[in-house]
């Protein structure tokens, strides 16, 4: 055979394992879809956005667990991302040198890749065990501490994508090392930011391990921050878990609404990313 | 140290020279990134209110010597310089200095546009926010006296508000000269300002600058001898970090006093 059929054979060959790994990925993909969305649009009645949780074996609704998920969704993200721009800032403009921002990067990407779980037990021990009691605000410490990481390193890369050319100008005007990286650098990777942002926000709406151990669930409507409250993840764990019909049921409608909202903030986080990031 | 500039002149300072007022005095001076010893031991002075051009094949270090000229090199943790760059007979190497303080008056203009992530309007009027607190009237004549120095004014003067990213390559880096001259700075380093340009937009800076040198200071390096010739009133010939002839412009381009220059200037290098 001449080097060149087989490299043509080759070629062949491969593309189509890949293509074949790829079927198969995909098939997984579509069934579960599939599943999530026979059971779940059957389920997904006007009640659902309007009565509260039931109790076992009476219909009922999921307001109280999306506005949970929504008020601790919210809180981590409000206090997850400042934490994470400025520690990204950081670690991109200012650890070029010394110790510090390596060892950051590395407890970083440790922390990056924990299962989720091991948080939820650490907020439990540091927090929910000396206060006693479950609360959405622990809860939102746990979801926070998933923000984090996710946020500190899109960041990072997302700065460090941006030209140094772009911190000379700026610099050679004369301008405050502060004004440069707020006013030019975070404004050039604005677009790269705010979609990491959005996928921490997409990574912790479904998260249900860290609040077990934290905001466990309330059947109720409850607004306190310091009470235990309801939220998509736990409770569809309970009830698709439980052998009651209608609570089986409502579990689909919250997987169906969880997987809708993730899915729409990655294209909104696309989208994004696509029309800003094309000027550099 | 009361010894006068003179003292320790230029390499051949011609009796010219002598007779301009010092703006920019580079005394001994090494520049190494990290190990690599880019600049050997370069004495040099740059007159007031004229051309200063440096010219030498690529890697000489004409961009490195620019660049220590308003520390823009101080970015870098492993850059160093050693020796002394007097800006109006101070030292603007010594650790006291403020960098930014030095950078509002030493201007700068790379050989890559660099437009920031804004509008037209308000890449001019970044830098002039740094530094003054203008009524939006005021600062509407400014953004438009820098771009008609710039001959960007006739292209933009209908999207202002539109990014600067937006724009050509030529007019970004018009652009960027204009945002230079808006803060008005006393001395413009200009790093081949002209190789992303056509041959009118050349041209048009060229006008620029000996207009701009009633006023200003400037130092530009290039590659296109004609552009050397045309513009600049005193010529550094560099080659291979050193600094190897340093006169008026016309001497070196007519008859310089050294044979590497003169191989250099009619195209007989390498
Ligand atoms: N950031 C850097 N790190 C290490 N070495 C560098 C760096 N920048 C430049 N040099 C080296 O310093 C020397 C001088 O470079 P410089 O950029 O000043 O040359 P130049 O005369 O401006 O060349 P050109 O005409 O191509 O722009 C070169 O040998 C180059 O390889
Ligand atoms: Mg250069």
């Amino acid at each position: 055979m001449s080097l060149y059929a087989r490299r043509l054979w080759l070629n062949r060959f491969n593309l189509f394992v890949s293509l074949l790994a790829t079927a198969f990925g995909l098939f997984w993909l579509a069934w579960i879809l599939w599943t999530l969305f026979d059971a779940g649009l059957a389920a997904l009645t006007p009640a659902v956005v309007t009565q509260m949780t039931p109790p076992p074996g009476s219909a009922g609704g999921l307001l109280n667990a999306i506005v949970g998920s929504l008020i601790m969704a919210g809180g981590a993200t409000l206090l997850g991302t400042p934490i994470g721009i400025l520690a990204g800032v950081y670690l991109a403009e200012f650890g070029r040198e010394g110790w510090l921002a390596p060892t950051t990067r590395f407890v970083n990407d440790v922390l990056l890749s924990a299962p989720s779980i091991i948080i939820g037990l650490f907020v439990y021990e540091a927090y929910v065990f000396h206060a006693k009691h479950f609360s959405a605000l622990a809860g939102i410490f746990a979801l926070a501490l998933i923000v984090i990481p996710v946020v500190i390193r899109t960041t990072e890369n997302m700065l460090r994508l941006v030209p140094d050319s772009l911190r000379e100008a700026s610099a050679a005007l004369g301008a405050p090392q502060w004004k440069v990286i707020t006013l030019v650098t975070l404004r050039a990777a604005r677009a790269g930011v705010v979609t990491g942002v959005l996928l921490a926000i997409a990574r912790i709406s479904g998260e249900t391990a860290p609040l077990l151990f934290t905001a466990l669930n309330n059947q109720f409507w409850s607004l306190d921050l310091g009470a235990p409250m309801a939220n998509l993840p736990v409770v569809i764990f309970q009830f698709a878990m439980s052998p009651y019909d209608d609570w089986q049921k409502l579990a689909w409608a919250g997987a169906l609404l969880i997987t809708f909202s993730v899915l729409a903030l990655n294209i909104v986080a696309r989208v994004l990313f696509r029309s800003k990031t094309s000027a550099y | 140290m009361p010894a006068p500039a003179t003292a320790n002149p230029a390499p051949a300072a011609a009796p010219a020279l002598s007779r301009e007022k010092v703006k920019i005095e580079v005394r001994n001076l090494n520049f190494f990134y990290g190990k690599f010893h880019a600049l050997k031991g370069i004495n040099l002075v740059v007159p007031e209110r004229k051309v200063t051009a440096f010219i030498g094949p690529s890697g000489c270090g004409k961009s490195t010597l620019l660049r220590t000229f308003n520390r823009m090199y101080a970015l870098y943790p492993n850059q160093e310089a050693r020796g002394e760059i007097l800006v109006d007979a101070q030292n603007i190497l010594s650790p006291k200095q403020d960098l930014n303080q030095l950078r509002a008056k030493v201007g700068m203009v790379f050989q890559k546009p660099t437009p920031f992530p804004m509008s037209i309007y308000d890449n001019i009027a970044f830098g002039v926010r740094l530094y003054e607190r203008l009524p939006s009237r005021v600062m509407q004549e400014r953004v438009e006296w820098a771009l008609r120095k710039a001959a960007l004014w006739d292209e933009v003067k209908d999207k202002l508000q539109q990014s600067g990213m937006s724009l050509s390559g030529g007019q970004q880096q018009r652009l960027c000269i204009a945002r230079g001259i808006a803060v008005k700075p006393e001395v413009l380093l200009l790093d081949e300002p002209c190789s992303a340009l056509d041959p009118i937009s050349t041209a048009r800076i060229e006008e620029l600058i000996s207009e701009l040198k009633a006023d200003y200071t400037i130092v530009i390096v290039t590659h296109n001898m004609q552009q050397a010739a045309r513009v600049s009133d005193y010529t550094a010939y560099m080659y291979l970090g050193e600094l190897v002839e340093f006169d008026v412009t016309d001497t070196i381009f007519i008859k310089p006093k050294k044979k590497e220059t003169e191989d250099y200037i009619t195209g007989r290098f390498g």
